[in-house]
């Protein structure tokens, strides 16, 4: 086995080519024929009663088929929420229906009610402009606490904007209460976590095909996991049998968790391409991705540290309010809960943890997980209080979060707030950290930049994070409707190469070049012979998808135990070829072998043997060399870091630059370093996007006023340093096979603290008595903060 | 989009008569209107492109001094000429992203008058004259409010002729997301006069710093305009900015002006 192709090996992303050439292939660019055209029409009002809508003139106008109105849904099912969460008092969650289109009432603006399906694009458009609405605008909610105390509803039939009142863990809340209470030290502080749009580079695009005369249906759509989505409109949404739909998801632009969900345009085109008997296609414009795509982040926290005289850390309380928009999203209602509340430890040994999250309805998008996904939300309150603490306190915030750090033997660690870390070691990560952020220089840094006239602050961060999603015992306890297993096929073809079918999708993770690295590592083979199938629920087994930095953890180890198999089938041909049994067959870098004698036959001529079986022990061994295994974790993997920022504050604008950045991350064992590199990359690059540019805005009235790139900030190659990137301290999962953790949310979860940690010092340096700016940090935030 | 005749004349006579009949629409670079139709909040019935009228292209430098910029010349094109002075190169540079630059003109961003495009602020400084196939107008009386301009109905910019100070700088605080102006300030140091020209800040539009013109006048340090400040309350205000703070960043940005001219 060539150690520059197998695991570890940082070998270019070969997916890369045919993206950079301009040859995916992605949803919108399939083309069927007699294709159709779908246009939705969607609410300018927050919140309206529908009292009709005549749709009369626009199925009379040139090239329309067929107008669709949320009265033709009204007997099938809803988009269900895919996790249960009780509240404090045991009462279930709020579910109120959400339909394929608007009935009876819109409830955001973007909120489709209608559509149309002509001959063009054109003519849709034209035609949708002439459907009649009339539809009595009602007073938006909005802002979350009114929406609390308020009368006005988002869905009457509930009474409340509540959707649940969740505690974590409900048994703690006393002795966190106590601590509190006792402590000799709490510092208190208020935040808001930014509402973010996704802003995936590809819009969501989704085309059915139906065929009469099975019966049956094709959905080609931008999914992040085809076949949950196919067992969302199978099981909940229209019915359709899953044995009578496909589901293919083929190069996806970028999702980062909001192409997770189902949404109401793929079951709108399913139901039209029957009704019509012709392949149905809808493409979202930007304008489209801003007001309907799944919403991230939308918390108000206040957060609580105790500490003692010693300035160990008593307890962490919180109290939170997160939106969760109009509808309940398939994620929306474990994003805020499961996967925020239980990384309320962080990575400290701290006795007492509470978490009390409120979930509001209120007349905006839905709100669902984004890269991260509970997670940041999680890392930026404690950071973000720790940092204040230390500052209140006069400590060095490194030094008082290495104090409190759980130690190298302290693991397997359970946590205050529910969770068993099995490994870590996180002050070999900030030992990394302090090599590359150079603090000893740091007075010097700042000094030559306030002869330039400008502030500098150092941000520090360490964060914990829970990935490889999910051991589906554990999280069916916690209310999970799912399982969150994943599954490989590994086929070995005659001729000796191998096509590996996966339950994960690849979406700018690089499964295409990692997953065969894998392969080639165990059976000695080149990985360019390894082909990886995903994203097509006729191809694939039954997996669950990507998101969460799963697929390796949990389909990379699926994989590991589907070649498993193989290695064990191929011994018994080996050892039927060799004249001897399959105890004897040792097996390594490709070739079979007799132990203790030179006897040898390679994995080619075994596979070759299992597909020709002539003199084949078919009494004995099946031929074919094909194996499927689905893996189910038995644990979280818990990947964590360190992170360093330093910037620079003009002091007469605001305007913060960021002027180097650095991070140490324990991801356990690495694949491909180069993939890991560029994925850290990538979240950093969102992370301090939610930290200094992004923000989604909605007015009192419900209009969304960040609805173009003309006012909603994307981070931009000039706005980002040239990052330090440092994995050295390997920590290998003791949960799964592979002994990896997952990489692709760490960078986004990490860096918005480490980045306001750095302007507040910046700020404070200049005797600012300044504690907080909520982000982002624009610059006039920045400003005010110094002249209030 | 909605539907729309196409139309590409190549003199300006032809452009002219084409832009009399109902409802057709002159089409720079098309940056703005393209945009704004493929929204479908335009629709005109037909688009005179402007960008084949080769007359209305490129740049020379006239015998009084004073450089002439076609109508129909990009962004780009301006930024790269030899004979721009050094405000004007920095403003055209820095408009927007490479493909706005390649496809925008000059023209086009003056006759739309957007209260945050830049070329308003450098017509403004300077005192250029904008040359339309009727009448000269000077930058004075050419802006007229946000969006509003002295251009009657079809009459199209042929070129702007801007006097050429003996120092300029622009100071643009960029808006992040549009990369448009949040507050810019164009400074023109003439031999016996400096003008200060506001864009991005005002509800007005493109305007005048006059008071801070006369402190100039009197003595050209950034010290100068210390005291001053524009009024908050004809500021913009939006989810970027509000009006105090892009009161503040006039003034900020005019100090910066005028050390760059310095």
């Amino acid at each position: 086995m060539p150690k520059d192709s197998g695991i570890g090996a940082a070998i270019k992303r070969r997916e890369d080519a045919r993206f950079l050439l301009g040859s995916g292939r992605y949803s919108d660019d399939i083309t069927l024929l007699n294709q159709t055209h779908a246009i939705f029409v969607r609410s300018e009002v927050a919140n309206g009663e529908i009292n009709s809508i005549d749709t009369s003139e626009a199925e009379a106008m040139p090239g329309v088929l067929a107008v669709f109105t949320g009265e033709d849904f009204v007997d099938v099912g809803g988009n269900p929420a895919g996790w249960l969460i009780n509240s404090r008092n045991g009462d279930p969650m709020k579910e109120p229906k959400r339909p394929v289109l608007a009935h009876g009432k819109v409830r955001h603006v973007g909120d489709a009610y209608a559509a149309v399906i002509a001959e063009t694009e054109q003519q849709a458009r034209d035609a949708a402009e002439k459907i009649n609405a009339d539809i009595k605008e009602l007073p938006a909610v909005i802002d979350m606490a009114s929406a609390l105390s308020g009368k006005n509803f988002v869905h009457d039939e509930i009474g409340t904007n509540q959707c649940y009142d969740w505690g974590w863990i409900e048994d703690n809340r006393e002795a966190t209460d106590k601590a509190i209470k006792n402590a000799h030290h709490v510092t208190t502080l208020e935040l808001v976590n930014n509402r973010l749009v996704p802003n995936a580079m590809e819009p969501r695009c989704s085309i059915a095909d139906y065929n009469p005369a099975n019966d049956d249906y094709t959905l080609y759509t931008t999914s992040q996991n085809p076949h949950l989505t196919r067992l969302l409109i199978s099981a909940f949404v229209l019915g359709i049998p899953e044995n009578k739909l496909t589901v293919v998801s083929p190069d996806v632009g970028g999702g980062f968790g909001s192409k997770i969900y189902h949404y109401g345009e793929e079951a709108l085109v399913l139901a039209a391409a029957k009704r019509i008997k012709r392949p149905v296609r809808w493409t979202a414009t930007r304008s489209e991705s801003f007001m309907s795509d799944a919403h991230g982040r939308d918390h108000v926290t206040k957060i609580e540290l105790a500490l003692d005289k010693d300035n160990n850390f008593l307890a962490f309380r919180t109290e939170t309010m997160a939106n969760v928009g109009a509808y309940l999203s398939n994620f929306s209602t474990v994003t805020p809960t499961i996967l925020h509340g239980t990384l309320m430890a962080g990575n400290y040994a701290v006795p007492n943890v509470y978490v009390n999250v409120k979930t509001v309805f209120t007349n905006t998008a839905p709100v669902d997980a984004y890269r991260g996904a509970g997670r940041p939300e999680a890392t930026y309150s404690l950071e973000r209080v720790i940092d204040k603490a230390a500052t209140e306190l006069g400590v060095d915030p490194i030094k008082l979060r290495r104090q409190n750090f759980i130690k190298p033997d302290q693991f397997p660690y359970v946590t205050a707030a529910g969770l068993n870390y099995d490994v870590g070691d996180y002050d070999a990560i900030m030992d990394r950290l302090e090599h590359h952020a150079d603090l000893k220089g740091f007075a010097q840094r700042r000094k030559k930049s306030e002869a330039a006239g400008k502030l500098r602050g150092l941000g520090i961060n360490s964060y914990i994070e829970a990935c490889g999603i999910a051991p589906s015992n554990l999280i069916g306890t916690l209310g999970a409707r799912v399982g969150l297993y994943d599954a490989a096929t590994i086929r070995v073809n005659a001729t000796g190469n191998i096509s590996v079918m996966v339950g994960a999708h690849s979406h700018g993770q690089g499964h295409e070049t990692a997953f065969p690295q894998i392969v080639a590592d165990m059976l000695g083979v080149d990985p360019d012979n390894v082909e990886i199938v995903h994203g097509d629920t006729s191809k694939i087994p039954f997996g669950m998808g990507t998101y969460g930095s799963r697929s390796l953890a949990v389909c990379g180890s699926a994989i590991v135990r589907g070649v498993e198999k193989i290695i064990s089938k191929g011994k018994k041909i080996a050892a039927h070829m060799m004249e001897t049994t399959d105890d004897k067959v040792d097996f390594e870098e490709g070739v079979f072998s007799v132990k203790g004698t030179n006897k040898t036959v390679s994995f080619g001529d075994v596979a070759l043997k299992a597909y020709i079986p002539h003199d084949f022990p078919i009494e004995d061994i099946e031929p074919g060399l094909e194996e499927t295994a689905f893996y189910d974790p038995q644990n979280f993997t818990y990947p964590a870091g360190a992170y360093a920022c330093e910037v620079e504050v003009d002091p007469d604008t605001g305007q913060v630059t960021i002027e180097s950045f650095a991070a140490a991350d324990d991801f356990g064992n690495i694949i491909n370093p180069m993939i890991v590199e560029g994925q850290v990359h990538g979240g950093l690059a969102q992370g301090i996007g939610q930290a200094l540019l992004e923000g989604c805005t909605y007015n009192e009235d419900g209009q969304l006023i960040s609805a173009s790139y003309m006012d909603y900030t994307m981070p931009r190659a000039a706005d980002l340093p040239s990052f330090i990137v440092d994995h050295t301290v390997q920590t290998p999962s003791t949960d799964n096979p592979l002994g990896v953790k997952g990489c692709g949310e760490a960078g986004a979860i990490g860096s918005p603290p480490t980045v306001v940690n750095a302007v507040v010092d910046a700020l404070r340096s200049a005797n600012h008595n300044v504690t907080h700016i909520d982000m982002p940090l624009t610059p006039e935030r920045v400003w005010a903060a110094m002249n209030n | 989009m909605y539907n729309f005749e196409f139309k590409q004349p190549t003199t300006i006579s032809d452009a002219v008569n084409l832009l009399k009949s109902d409802e057709a629409q002159a089409l720079g670079g098309g940056q703005t209107l393209i945009p704004t139709m493929k929204q479908r909040l335009a629709s005109p019935s037909t688009l005179v492109s402007l960008t084949a009228i080769s007359e209305m292209k490129g740049i020379c430098k006239n015998d009084d001094g004073s450089i002439s910029i076609g109508g129909g010349t990009t962004h780009a094109e301006v930024a790269s000429h030899a004979d721009i002075f050094a405000g004007l190169k920095t403003l055209a540079e820095n408009i927007g992203d490479a493909a706005v630059r390649n496809r925008g003109t000059i023209g086009g961003s003056l006759a739309n008058n957007d209260p945050a495009a830049c070329y308003p602020a450098v017509a403004l400084s300077t005192g250029a004259t904008i040359v339309t196939n009727s009448r000269e107008i000077s930058a004075d009386d050419f802006f007229q409010g946000m969006f509003d301009t002295a251009l009657e109905e079809g009459e199209i910019i042929i070129s702007v002729r801007f006097p050429v100070p003996t120092s300029s700088s622009y100071q643009k605080f960029v808006q992040p997301a549009s990369r448009f102006a949040m507050v810019g300030v164009f400074l023109s140091k003439f031999a016996d006069e400096t003008k200060v020209a506001v864009t991005g800040a005002s509800e007005g539009g493109v305007f005048r710093w006059s008071e801070a013109e006369a402190a100039l006048n009197e003595n050209f340090s950034a010290d100068s305009i210390n005291n001053l400040s524009v009024d908050q309350n004809d500021m913009i205000s939006d989810i970027h900015a509000s009006k105090e703070y892009r009161a503040h960043l006039v003034k900020i940005m005019t100090q910066r002006a005028i050390k760059g001219a310095s």
